[in-house]
């Protein structure tokens, strides 16, 4: 029983390092290809459309209700001690330098994570990445760096979006159900965000988007078997990409804590 | 020396030991379909030869060059002048047939519009379709598919053109226009080509030479008369597609 554990365990950490191998070696690879000529802006408008512009009514939608939650949470609070006043800078701080970044990353991951893991798992599967190379095609210049490239540059914008869309669940909250008035709301918003707050927020999505990419794009070319091994990776590629994201979200947090106290 | 020459080829896949010495020689112009039963190890044959494996041992030599000792741009270069045609076509999902036909000119050379839609089409037009270009893979039947692929494989102008069971998933009658159509390409376009297939009609049709891989090892290699008139039990049974022999008892 103890040799069968040891076994799987030590499996399981042999797992682990080709796992984090794998993402090394395809990050330097993407970004070798990136400098590489020739440069294709139609592979990148295309991957921006379907990563930015495709998500954002569900990212409007849950950053709207996450500021409303925050707002309502820490009404509950803030009635008991008669402060009110403190809701506006609370769902602001903890929107900009949290929700939003951490949020809007999950749910990218989600939708275009998913899809990323998928298409390039079928593509592997129907042997279209082999064509790619038949065809001098390099699949890592063809299909990973147009989506390592949108991730990390649409991730900050769309947080960005998903930020303003968080303070104005909290608006609609204090300002239509707490009777505070909307100059006061949007005062205090602005009087307790410091620039450092949405740098360090929106700098740690730029790392999440390309976590994004590269676990979604590594699964999909590690797909092994038909449609049941598309399915695996599409998890796997969900599941590993949230849970790197809250181990980043946790050393970048530490970080800036100490870089920018 | 040959066009395509394998030395002493192995390749293993974990435990699996898939090609186990492969020493075969492909003339220029010749057509050599290798035969062999399914998951025998054809298909990564042909991997070999356009480079996308790389072996464990052993040496490809494609115009008297090692396809392994390559530089990833002499290795480009030379994949322009090798075509392929998947099992299932492998026609790029997100790209519609002309894109496709297209895709290998498109990533490796810079030609005007109407140079490249004048190729696409002349592509289309010897493997028998026209009009399509503007459809996406998803709209066309195998067989179709399979015509897109050929055609994507002929765009580039390609010396060798690897087959990887052209006739597989098809109808009969589909089938026999496939073996036709490389049969007419092989006279008019006078490329080498391989094809892997375990289709016997179709390897008798378009073969002047025909391997058969068993156990990772050729053990029969010869004309399409040759291997009809075999003694070997091995090739015996598989090219009658007996039940019993002793491929099966093994």
């Amino acid at each position: 029983m103890f040799k069968n554990f040891f076994e799987s365990l030590g499996r399981k950490v042999l797992e682990g390092f080709e796992f984090v191998g794998g993402l090394a070696n395809l990050v330097a690879q993407a970004f070798y290809w990136m400098f590489v000529p020739p440069f294709k802006k139609g592979r990148i408008f295309e991957q921006a459309k379907k990563a930015g512009i495709d998500s954002l009514l569900i990212v409007s939608a849950l950053a709207l209700f996450i500021g409303i939650i925050m707002a309502l949470q820490t009404a509950y609070q803030m009635q008991r001690l008669g402060s009110e006043m403190y809701i506006a800078s609370i769902v602001a701080l903890s929107i900009v330098r949290e929700l939003g970044p951490v949020i809007t990353a999950l749910v990218v991951a989600g939708r275009v994570g998913a899809a990323i893991a998928a298409e390039i798992g079928s593509m592997q599967v129907t042997e279209q990445i082999d064509a790619l190379q038949v065809f001098a095609a390099n699949p890592v210049k063809y299909l990973v760096v147009p989506r390592l490239l949108v991730l990390s540059l649409m991730l900050p914008l769309l947080t960005l979006y998903a930020d303003i869309l968080g303070i104005l669940g909290g608006y609609l909250i204090c300002v239509y159900k707490l009777g505070i008035s909307g100059t006061m709301y949007m005062q205090i918003t602005f009087d307790s965000l410091l620039y450092k707050d949405l740098f360090t927020g929106l700098l740690k999505t730029v790392f999440f988007g390309m976590l994004i990419a590269i676990v979604s794009c590594y699964e999909g070319f590690n797909v092994k078997g038909g449609a049941e091994g598309v399915g695996r990776a599409t998890t796997r590629a969900v599941v590993g990409s949230f849970i790197l994201i809250i181990t980043a979200d946790c050393f970048f947090t530490a970080l800036f804590y100490f870089v920018f106290p | 020396m040959a066009e395509i020459e394998i030395k002493n080829l192995k390749k293993t896949f974990g435990a699996n030991k898939v090609l186990d010495g492969i020493n075969l020689k492909i003339e220029k112009g010749q057509t050599c379909v290798i035969i062999g039963r399914s998951g025998c190890g054809k298909s990564v044959l042909l991997k070999h030869i356009e480079g996308i494996l790389k072996p464990d041992d052993g040496h490809v030599f494609v115009n008297a060059k090692d396809i392994s000792k390559l530089s990833s741009k002499e290795l480009n270069t030379m994949r322009m002048k090798i075509g392929m045609v998947f099992q299932g076509g492998a026609l790029f999902d997100s790209l519609t047939v002309g894109e496709n036909v297209g895709f290998g000119l498109t990533e490796n050379m810079r030609l005007g519009e109407r140079e490249l839609r004048e190729r696409v089409e002349e592509s289309l037009a010897l493997v028998d379709l026209r009009g399509i270009t503007e459809l996406m893979p998803s709209a066309l039947s195998g067989g179709m598919k399979k015509r897109v692929a050929l055609a994507r494989a002929l765009c580039i102008k390609p010396e060798i053109i690897l087959y990887d069971e052209p006739t597989t998933g098809v109808d009969p009658i589909t089938a026999d226009s496939i073996n036709v159509l490389i049969r007419e390409l092989q006279n008019k376009l006078k490329t080498t080509s391989v094809v892997v297939t375990h289709d016997m009609k179709s390897a008798y049709k378009v073969a002047d030479k025909i391997a058969m891989l068993y156990q990772g090892k050729i053990i029969a290699e010869g004309s399409s008369m040759d291997i009809q008139n075999t003694r070997d039990p091995v090739v015996h049974q598989f090219i009658n597609g007996l039940a019993r022999g002793p491929i099966t008892e093994t």
